[in-house]
């Protein structure tokens, strides 16, 4: 159909909303409670157009087209309402841009210059910070704009929502609560609801209302002064191909050799690469699918590489516990291996090395405390950092990436395959372990490494692979609001699958909770696609041929017992958290 | 004839404050295809100055029951909703579960909130949800209650439905007069009135300098002496101001209090705009800056507020400012 926006005539498709019918054609129009992953709340207002034959302007997120409606998205008018809202929502918003996610890139800003608007319009409602903290995830209320997309994504990772329904839900673990200017989002106070850390609910929120706990003054402190230990930092596969963003590198490039230079630069002793300990991961989670096969041991296996995955279970479904892997999380791997065997072959004490690791996830800041995954009394690692606050970490310290030279990461730990890199994306890990699993049952490599059909952001994904006639039914899903989806499948038939590849941020890690922002699909798809070239100029693509990870098997003399001591680990059920207020 | 003919004939309006045409929308809920169809009788009756829906209720429920169950066969729905405000439910439940009886009419408590009365704020109360309104469309009609094709009425809408059936109609409607007025009370009276009529035929009309609130105690049109000669419209309520006597500035305040109190949050413009109107009006003293500000706010709410609730503060302050406070 067609109809015509600012005087220009569009095609458009039937059921699309004017918002969206505008995006696609270049349009702009103010949104704030609007993100293409999330449903459509409307309450923000800030979208309103006009549309011939309406009296009253209209939410252009919420309205949709029909055959020959013309609208206007800019005028006067429309100017002046968006301007007192705007003014209105500021009013309620307490600006601190300086430590803020968006770093002063946020919509507000943009729309309050371009609307010439009154940042002081109105007295602040809530002049001092007002701090909700579950786990490592940081509530400020004062920052506030009831926009609701932490809420409605919340019901995606904790709630009922499905990936199959449009409907608008809040009943995950943030909930809304409070009527008129009292209305806001609060924690759920309901035992049966808790927060998995997955950081969604911060990389959709529009003005940095969300965040997660910082350790990055910390770290910059040891760098400066090392009181004597050694400084360890590995960097997550995802990393390579997204924090670029925040230096005005294109999205989806690949910045491995200025990432290791960079790290080096600020000071860190040895600069390893978690792609490493995701071979290793490859590997042992292959190992351990082929024997739950030979040995009829529980089926399907889940996947554990996702720490909010894990807290889920651990929370939600301890009665899947048997069918999780027991293989650490690529963090917890590397990190145990650097407090152990390197830390022994390098004559380091372990309480004298400072681990710190980069990592696109929120969840990975609970998973290295976890006491279940406590080497020698020791956490894998010391200080988690986000992408996001890697990137501010180089900032404060006025490193550039674009102006760093190509370097290394260094050995033991330094070199990986085109296996581990994959990691990052949604259906990575599966594709690693399949290349590796069919080595294991057949003593050869699959002849083209590519395994296409698992690749691709779209929230789950199924498919068969056979390997020597052994039909292995697969399952990847990314976003919990898919991985519901599976699990239902499988309170149906539990043979439905027999291995689940589960990340918990949609697209998995390339979209986790603590990448740089804005983040939507083509931001998540440019960034697989770095990854997925990364894996494709890669000289060798099979996991178990990285030099690195035999070394780790001869370091470790391919004795079992030790391997599990220090690459596995176990599940329990868990209570719910305590919200700090 | 069929009832909805019989309401096109009489000429039927909501009476809840749209004044939809009540056989179109019987219709639409008619034609509208689905499993399951519902009948919801509202009588959250919230705004301050508005008490006829209580007084017919007091009066003559059996007619208003009677409504509901010729609502439900003329639609086709299986099941119906009494859904009253609290202190209603409260005081005439029992009473309404005898005349009720064995029909499939179940008698629901309004959980708290005047937007209890927007329609679809209404289903999502009535659906166990968070009551606020929901994205239009669809339109109850369309898809109300669980989904389902629902026809919503105002309680004196159904109630003349049913006077209408018995051939008992003699186009009149209820009107509340309050405010400085020597009788006050619910006054039933012919719909084709005009304000002043009303007032005069009630006794209600002051020799003294007065203005009206129209259609609502808190968003109802602000009417001068001289604009009275239009019949009322929304929810059948004169409130009666003495010039003289009144503070506009006190009289904002007054209803702000129910917009702030009442409100569900969701929408930028009547949650944030209502509350800085009352910072506004708990000024001593207006400056023209402010004014212009109360100004700029009434015209986003009348623009953009999500719902009717944040339009009727619009409609009530926009009056004030413009023919009340002198710039
Ligand atoms: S969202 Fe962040 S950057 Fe934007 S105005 Fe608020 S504090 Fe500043
Ligand atoms: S971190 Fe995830 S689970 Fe926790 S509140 Fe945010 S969206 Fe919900
Ligand atoms: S915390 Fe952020 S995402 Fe959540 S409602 Fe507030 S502004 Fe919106
Ligand atoms: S998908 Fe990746 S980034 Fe997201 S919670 Fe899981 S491990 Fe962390
Ligand atoms: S983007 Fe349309 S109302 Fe918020």
């Amino acid at each position: 159909m067609k109809i015509t926006i600012d005087g220009r005539e569009i095609d458009a498709k039937e059921g699309q909303t004017i918002l969206e019918i505008a995006k696609e054609n270049g349009i702009e129009i103010p949104a704030l409670c609007y993100h293409p992953d999330l449903c459509v709340k409307a309450n923000c207002r800030m979208c309103v157009v006009e549309i011939e034959g309406i009296a009253a302007p209209q939410a252009a997120c919420a309205t949709k087209i029909k055959e020959g409606m013309k609208v206007v998205t800019q005028s006067e008018n429309l100017s002046a309402l968006r301007k007192t809202n705007l003014e209105l929502l500021l009013g309620q918003h307490r600006r601190d841009c300086a430590k803020c996610v968006w770093q002063g890139k946020c919509a507000l800003l943009k729309y309050a210059l371009e609307l010439k608007a009154d940042l002081n319009a109105y007295p602040l409602r809530n002049p001092e910070p007002e701090i909700v903290k579950f786990g490592p995830i940081i509530l400020d209320k004062s920052k506030c704009i009831n926009c609701r997309n932490c809420v409605d994504m919340c019901s995606r990772q904790t709630g009922s929502k499905r990936g199959d329904e449009a409907e608008c839900k809040s009943d995950g673990f943030l909930e809304i609560d409070g009527r008129g200017y009292e209305n806001g989002v609060k924690p759920s106070d309901d035992g049966k609801k808790d927060c998995i850390y997955c950081g969604q609910c911060i990389v959709h929120c529009p003005v940095g209302a969300l965040d997660v706990e910082s350790a990055v003054d910390e770290v910059d402190a040891l760098l400066k002064d090392k009181k004597g230990k050694t400084l360890v930092v590995q960097f997550a596969p995802s990393i390579r191909a997204s924090i670029g963003e925040m230096f005005g590198i294109p999205y989806g490039e690949v910045v491995t050799g200025q990432l290791a230079a960079a790290l080096k630069k600020l000071g860190f002793d040895k600069v390893f690469d978690t792609n490493m300990s995701a071979d290793l991961t490859t590997v042992e989670e292959a190992k351990e699918l082929v024997q739950r096969i030979k040995e009829s041991k529980p089926l399907p296996m889940f996947t554990s590489c996702c720490p909010a995955w894990i807290r889920y279970v651990e929370f939600y479904r301890p009665d899947l516990i048997p069918h999780i892997t027991t293989v650490k999380s690529p963090q917890n791997m590397l990190g145990s291996l650097i407090k152990t065997r390197w830390a022994e072959n390098n004559a380091v004490k372990p309480e004298d090395i400072v681990s710190v690791s980069i990592m696109p996830c929120t969840a990975k800041k609970y998973d290295a405390f976890k006491p279940e995954e406590k080497i020698n009394g020791l956490a894998p690692a010391d200080f988690v950092l986000t992408t996001r606050e890697l990137g501010r970490l180089l900032q404060k310290n006025n490193i550039n990436l674009k102006d760093m030279p190509e370097g290394t990461a260094d050995d033991p730990f330094g070199v990986y395959t085109g296996a581990g890199t994959i990691f990052g994306a949604t259906g990575g890990v599966s594709e690693a372990a399949a290349r590796t699993a069919h080595w294991l049952i057949t003593g050869k490599n699959l002849e083209q490494a590519d395994l296409k059909n698992l690749r691709g952001i779209a929230g789950l994904k199924k498919a068969e692979i056979e390997i020597a006639g052994i039909k292995l039914k697969v399952a990847i899903a990314n976003g919990m609001e898919n991985v519901k989806i599976i699990l239902d499948d499988l309170a149906k038939d539990p043979k439905a699958y027999d291995y689940v590849e589960i990340m918990a941020c949609p697209g998995g890690c390339i979209g986790g909770g603590g990448q740089p922002l804005p983040v939507d699909d083509e931001i998540r798809q440019k960034r697989a696609q770095g990854l997925y070239s990364d894996d494709a100029a890669k000289q060798i693509r099979f996991a178990h041929e990285s030099p690195a990870v035999i070394a780790v098997y001869d370091d470790l003399r391919n004795d079992e017992h030790k391997i599990h001591e220090i690459l596995h680990t176990r599940y329990a059920q868990k209570g719910k958290s305590e919200i700090k207020k | 004839m069929e009832i909805i003919e019989k309401l096109k004939a009489a000429g039927l309006r909501g009476r809840g404050g749209a004044g939809f045409p009540a056989w179109q929308k019987w219709q639409m809920v008619k034609d509208a295809r689905g499993e399951k169809k519902y009948v919801v009788c509202n009588v959250s009756e919230g705004e301050p100055a508005v008490a006829k829906d209580g007084y017919i209720l007091e009066r003559e429920p059996e007619i208003v029951v009677e409504g509901i169950a010729l609502a439900m066969e003329a639609v086709g729905a299986g099941k119906g909703y009494l859904y009253l405000r609290k202190d209603y439910f409260d005081k005439y439940k029992d009473k309404l579960a005898g005349i009720v009886g064995g029909k499939e009419i179940e008698i629901a408590r309004e959980p708290g909130g005047y937007l209890g009365g927007e329609e679809t704020a209404l289903l999502d109360s009535l659906e166990g949800k968070r009551c606020e309104p929901r994205i239009k469309p669809p339109f109850p009609p369309q898809a109300g209650l669980f989904g389902c094709p629902t026809l919503i009425n105002n309680l004196e809408t159904l109630y003349f439905a049913a006077k209408i059936d018995k051939g008992e109609y003699k186009n009149t409607r209820f009107y509340t007069i309050s405010g400085d007025v020597p009788s006050a009370g619910v006054f039933e009276r012919g719909e084709n009135l005009t304000i002043k009529e009303v007032l005069e035929k009630t006794g209600n009309l002051p020799e003294f300098d007065f203005f009206v609130q129209a259609g609502g105690g808190a968003s109802g049109t602000i009417l001068m002496q001289d604009e009275l000669d239009i019949p009322l419209s929304g929810a059948g309520s004169i409130v009666v101001y003495d010039k003289q006597k009144t503070d506009p500035r006190e009289l904002g305040l007054q209803w702000i209090n129910f917009f702030i109190r009442e409100n569900c949050g969701k929408c930028v413009p009547c949650r944030e705009g209502v509350y800085r109107l009352r910072e506004i009006f708990s000024q001593e003293h207006l400056e023209p800056v402010d004014i212009a500000r109360a100004r700029d706010i009434v015209k986003l709410l009348a623009a953009a507020s999500f719902c009717p609730f944040g339009k009727g503060a619009a409609n009530s302050f926009g009056g004030l400012l413009e023919k009340l406070i002198k710039p």
